[in-house]
């Protein structure tokens, strides 16, 4: 069987800066895999070079076993692949509601014309986007509902903001969906909260997902897999007990014990 | 060392503080002064502070002001028209199209063309109507291909560059497109034919004495301003716009295709200031190749004292410029004595654009945009 995602040997440079050297990863269906490293490894780039943001100098990324090198961002959407960012970007003058609803933009069909005339297939097409989008944010409880679709983004708190940013990249209807970082900077309860939401968003929905995670309890929960990433080089692969307990991690995230340096 | 440097910097801050502050007593005692004077002159034309400044005064009879005030407003209309494009484009490209005023002028002489042919063949004469419908959606077209071409040609090679650089591009553009229009049609100034009796006489609607045409340009207007109103806050393609201008980069990774988005943007915006031109063309029933220059301008004016970005907030900002260029020559610089106050039409709505920036610099309605959005 294919992978869902496959990436083989990606090379990204920045003005001479390897930020990624002779990536090669996949990801199967219904997978949940963790990519963690020290700041700076390239996991971040990982995700851009995925999402269309920056187009890498070498190597071949497959989705569904098909190329999606060259593709522009909001193609590489409508494949089915959606993000979230470790700053959280909402729309943030739009409502709640709004900012899901645009997200469904790729998945419907209706023109200027058909809401000019008000036709019957425009109505039907902007109810189903309104029904979807509140299925969506009842995914996250009672915080995102009712009183709440009509809000601006900007008032949100930051928790909320970050759940509204996973519900936006669900209604994409994506068939992998990468995070990055989602829970940072979020208490231990909201942290806890989201890291079961995260396995719902696989058995519930049924997205693969593919998480960056600094929080190592939270890669320690949801992790069927766990990759480590340094200097933009993959060094460890494997369960998370594997990867925690492989020297060349404990090296890249501790340094090296002073006796050995000499 | 340190606090010496901020101490002085403080104070040259406060002194320009302080000449601006100045300014702006000024104007609003002329304003008020001018305000007060003219109702001194409407209560008793006799009084000495009516005639203080100029004892020639007669006041305004209300038929007058009226009058005034349906001129400004359907002027302001059509300031309000062209100025949502100047927002539009603005909100999702943050720089100023300062062609968008020859888009303007694309319309009228469209609409010029058009209905002189029509004068000759006689349709315009035989079914004015239809051929007015004609020379609408003619203009809209002759509009939205410019705007849009303007975007493809100049505009887009230019996207990821400072946005000074479209900026200066969108003179140059300007410039290009009225030298193309003097070519082609020559300097000359071209009148729209006459219009029917029926749609140009005075009706009195309210107590509201107004011409035919004006009545058309404000209703025209309104369905017009009504019409974006919906297609950017409930269509999918209006929300895509919102998304755009709030962020490029996150609107693509939901699946909007951002170039299109612009395309339409430019597109919305040029059909505005082609029915813009038309109603111009049907109101002043004149057009040149510079047509589109004060107009222009006046619009980019509107959206600012609006709150540039922000739709409702261009056709307020339109129709009250409109207005105060209307009324404010003959109720605030009259009684002042001010000489030639009908020639200052332009100076008065600089002068709006001035006050504005001075107190209000985010414009009526503008938005505080946090750093966050604009980075």
């Amino acid at each position: 069987m294919s992978h869902l995602m496959e990436i083989r040997d990606l090379k990204i440079t920045f003005g001479g800066l390897d930020a990624l050297s002779g990536l090669n990863f996949h990801v199967d269906e219904g997978e949940i895999v963790s990519v963690i490293g020290p700041n700076g490894a390239g996991k971040t780039t990982f995700f851009n070079a995925i999402t269309g943001l920056v187009d890498p100098t070498e190597g071949d990324i497959l989705f569904d076993g098909e190329s999606i090198l060259g593709l522009d961002p909001h193609q590489v959407t409508g494949l089915g692949i959606a993000r979230t960012f470790q700053n959280v970007r909402l729309f943030p003058n739009m409502t709640v509601l709004e900012n899901i609803m645009v997200a469904q933009h790729c998945r419907t069909s209706q023109l200027v014309l058909g809401a000019l005339l008000q036709t019957s297939a425009f109505k039907k097409e902007e109810r189903e986007i309104e029904e979807r989008a509140k299925e969506v944010l009842a995914f996250f409880g009672s915080r995102l509902v009712g009183y709440r679709y009509d809000q601006p983004a900007f008032v949100l708190s930051y928790a909320n903001r970050r759940r509204l940013e996973v519900a936006r990249a669900m209604a994409t209807q994506p068939r992998l969906m990468l995070l990055d970082e989602p829970v940072a900077g979020m208490n231990p309860m909201e942290t806890a909260e989201l890291t079961a939401l995260i396995g719902r968003l696989r058995s519930e929905w049924g997205f693969t997902i593919v998480m960056i995670e600094h929080d190592m309890r939270v890669v320690r929960d949801v992790s069927d897999r766990v990759v480590v990433l340094d200097h933009g080089v993959p060094i460890a692969q494997g369960s998370y007990d594997e990867v925690s307990t492989n020297p060349d991690v404990v090296e890249a995230y501790l340094g090296r014990p002073a006796e050995d340096q000499a | 060392m340190t606090a010496t440097i901020e101490r002085k910097s403080a104070r040259q801050v406060s002194k320009v503080d302080r000449f601006l502050t100045l300014i702006r007593i000024f104007l609003v005692s002329l304003i008020v002064i001018g305000v007060l004077a003219f109702i001194a002159q409407q209560v008793a034309p006799d009084n000495p502070f009516a005639r203080w400044r100029n004892p020639d005064a007669v006041g305004l009879t209300g038929d007058q002001f009226k009058g005034l005030l349906m001129s400004g407003l359907s002027q302001g209309a059509m300031y309000g028209l062209i100025a949502l494009g100047y927002s539009m484009v603005y909100g999702v490209l943050g720089f100023i199209n300062f062609a968008h005023g020859e888009v303007f002028m694309a319309g009228a002489m469209t609409g010029f063309i058009a209905s002189d042919k029509f004068s000759a063949n006689g349709l315009w004469e035989s079914n004015f109507l239809l051929s007015l419908v004609i020379i609408i959606v003619l203009a809209i077209m002759v509009s939205t291909l410019t705007a849009v071409l303007m975007e493809r040609v100049a505009y887009r090679p230019l996207r990821e560059s400072p946005r000074l650089i479209p900026l200066i591009t969108s003179i140059g553009v300007s410039f290009f497109i009225q030298n193309a229009v003097m070519g082609v049609f020559g300097p000359s100034t071209k009148s729209y034919p006459q219009l029917p009796q029926w749609l140009s006489k005075q009706r009195s609607i309210l107590t509201f004495e107004i011409a035919g045409t004006k009545l058309l340009v404000l209703l025209v207007a309104a369905m017009s301003m009504a019409g974006l109103w919906y297609l950017v806050e409930r269509t999918r393609t209006g929300k895509a716009m919102r998304a755009v201008a709030e962020d490029k980069e996150i609107a693509a990774l939901m699946g909007i295709n951002v170039n299109r988005t612009i395309v339409t943007t430019f597109a919305v915006g040029g059909a505005m200031a082609g029915i813009a031109g038309i109603l111009w063309g049907l109101l002043f029933r004149s057009v040149t190749h510079m047509t589109g220059f004060l107009p222009g301008i006046k619009a980019f004016t509107a959206a600012v004292v609006g709150g540039i970005g922000n739709l409702p907030g261009a056709m307020i900002g339109g129709i009250s410029l409109g207005s105060a260029e209307s009324i404010a020559p003959l109720v605030i610089l009259e009684p002042l004595g001010v000489p030639g106050v009908s020639q200052l039409k332009d100076a008065v709505a600089f002068t709006v654009l001035v006050l504005v920036l001075l107190f209000k610099p985010s414009g009526l309605f503008g938005e505080q945009l946090s750093a966050e959005d604009r980075a």
